[in-house]
């Protein structure tokens, strides 16, 4: 399953950040995960959960914001959500379009002590 | 962990934390993918420095991956110094379909893991002498989500949809067509048997990805492939040595 190996990134990043810290506890971390990043939440939590133990992580919070996605029509610049992979441009109903966010998969922050 | 490869943590960053009650935030900012990007970076300036052409060839199982190599590499390997990386959960029977055909292969087992990564693959380009070679070919583990997000250094993507599959894959996977550069719609031999419209197909692959090339071909027939040989030797003669 895809979302173990993006758990296990997730953890490594974590726990070498949390180190850098010396953190004794760690109480969340938060990712910004695209609509479009091909992700489900779920499975990161669940995943989550397991790669966690017995690690600095047990037991902490992982909070995932969502960023929508958006685009650039290609013929007149305007910029849309992109809802439905089927969207088109709202002002001149192109199809083209280039993304301009919507794919990503980033640690944003994690609150320790 | 192996140093000699990149893939020891880097140093990093972070801005100065915010105190927050007893807590405090820490900013990171990292993306998630970072490590298998920098490995990607590594592979992809390796393929630039040998001039080797690559593909990542990607889709469902079943669609004709590891038989589109098998004939592409009977039809081109006098031409064209070819070698291809295996990538499959268990068995080693692709690798020796391959290796069926003279074409050095290497077999990379991802056990439970449904895609090759980076790393992997710097490690796989170590059983090929790489002077002279032209062109690397690497078939993906057969799932359409998760070799998305994971570069390999490729120059590009490769989707392969069968018509036994349904023209509306392009919607249903969107992330796998948008990250491919070409679409082989391959099995047209059976398009007189099955219900697959082709210009529907195209039309929704263009959507999720405007101007993405696409071939027809049949691995059986032959039908089509001389157009997508010819795109291959235009692109080792652009990369090449
Ligand atoms: N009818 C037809 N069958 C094909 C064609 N290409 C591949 N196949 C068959 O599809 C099945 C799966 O092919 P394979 O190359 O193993 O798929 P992979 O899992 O994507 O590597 C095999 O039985 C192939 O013989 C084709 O062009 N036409
Ligand atoms: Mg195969
Ligand atoms: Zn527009």
């Amino acid at each position: 399953m895809h979302e173990l190996g993006i758990t296990q990134s997730i953890v490594e990043i974590a726990l070498r950040t949390a180190a850098g810290q010396q953190a004794q506890k760690i109480h969340s971390v938060t990712l910004e995960v695209g609509s479009l990043a091909g992700v489900v939440s779920d499975a990161l939590q669940f995943c989550y959960e397991a790669c966690s133990k017995e690690t600095l992580l047990e037991g902490s919070r992982l909070i995932i914001d969502e960023v929508p996605a958006r685009a650039r029509c290609r013929d007149c610049a305007t910029e849309y959500p992109l809802t439905d992979l089927l969207a088109c441009c709202p002002a001149c109903e192109s199809v083209a379009s280039d993304l301009l966010c919507g794919e990503e998969m980033r640690i944003k922050e994690m609150e320790i002590d | 962990m192996c140093i000699d490869c990149g893939c020891a943590p880097a140093d990093h960053h972070h801005s100065a934390p915010h105190t927050k009650g007893g807590a405090k935030t820490i900013s990171i900012e990292e993306d998630i993918l970072a490590k298998n990007n920098r490995l990607a970076v590594a592979n992809r300036a390796l393929f630039a420095d040998k001039g080797i052409f690559t593909l990542n060839l990607v889709s469902s199982p079943g669609s004709g991956k590891t038989t589109l190599l098998e004939k592409t590499l009977a039809d081109l390997k006098s031409e064209i110094d070819f070698a291809v990386l295996e990538g499959d959960q268990q068995t080693a029977n692709d690798a020796e379909r391959i290796a069926a055909t003279g074409v050095p292969v290497h077999q990379i087992n991802t056990g439970a893991g449904c895609h090759l990564d980076a790393h992997m693959v710097g490690h796989g380009l170590a059983h090929f002498s790489l002077d002279k070679l032209q062109m690397l070919m690497i078939e993906n583990v057969g799932n359409l989500v998760c070799p998305a997000s994971f570069d390999l250094g490729e120059d590009f993507k490769v989707s392969l949809l069968s018509v036994t599959e349904g023209e509306d894959k392009p919607l249903k996977y969107p992330q796998m067509f948008r990250a491919s550069e070409i679409m082989l719609i391959n099995k047209v031999d059976l398009l007189p048997y099955v219900r697959f419209d082709v210009a529907k197909c195209r039309e929704y692959a263009e959507r999720v990805h405007p101007g993405i090339k696409i071939f027809e071909v049949s691995c059986y027939t032959g039908e089509g492939l001389d157009q997508w040989y010819g795109w291959l030797k235009e692109q080792v003669a652009r990369k090449g040595k």
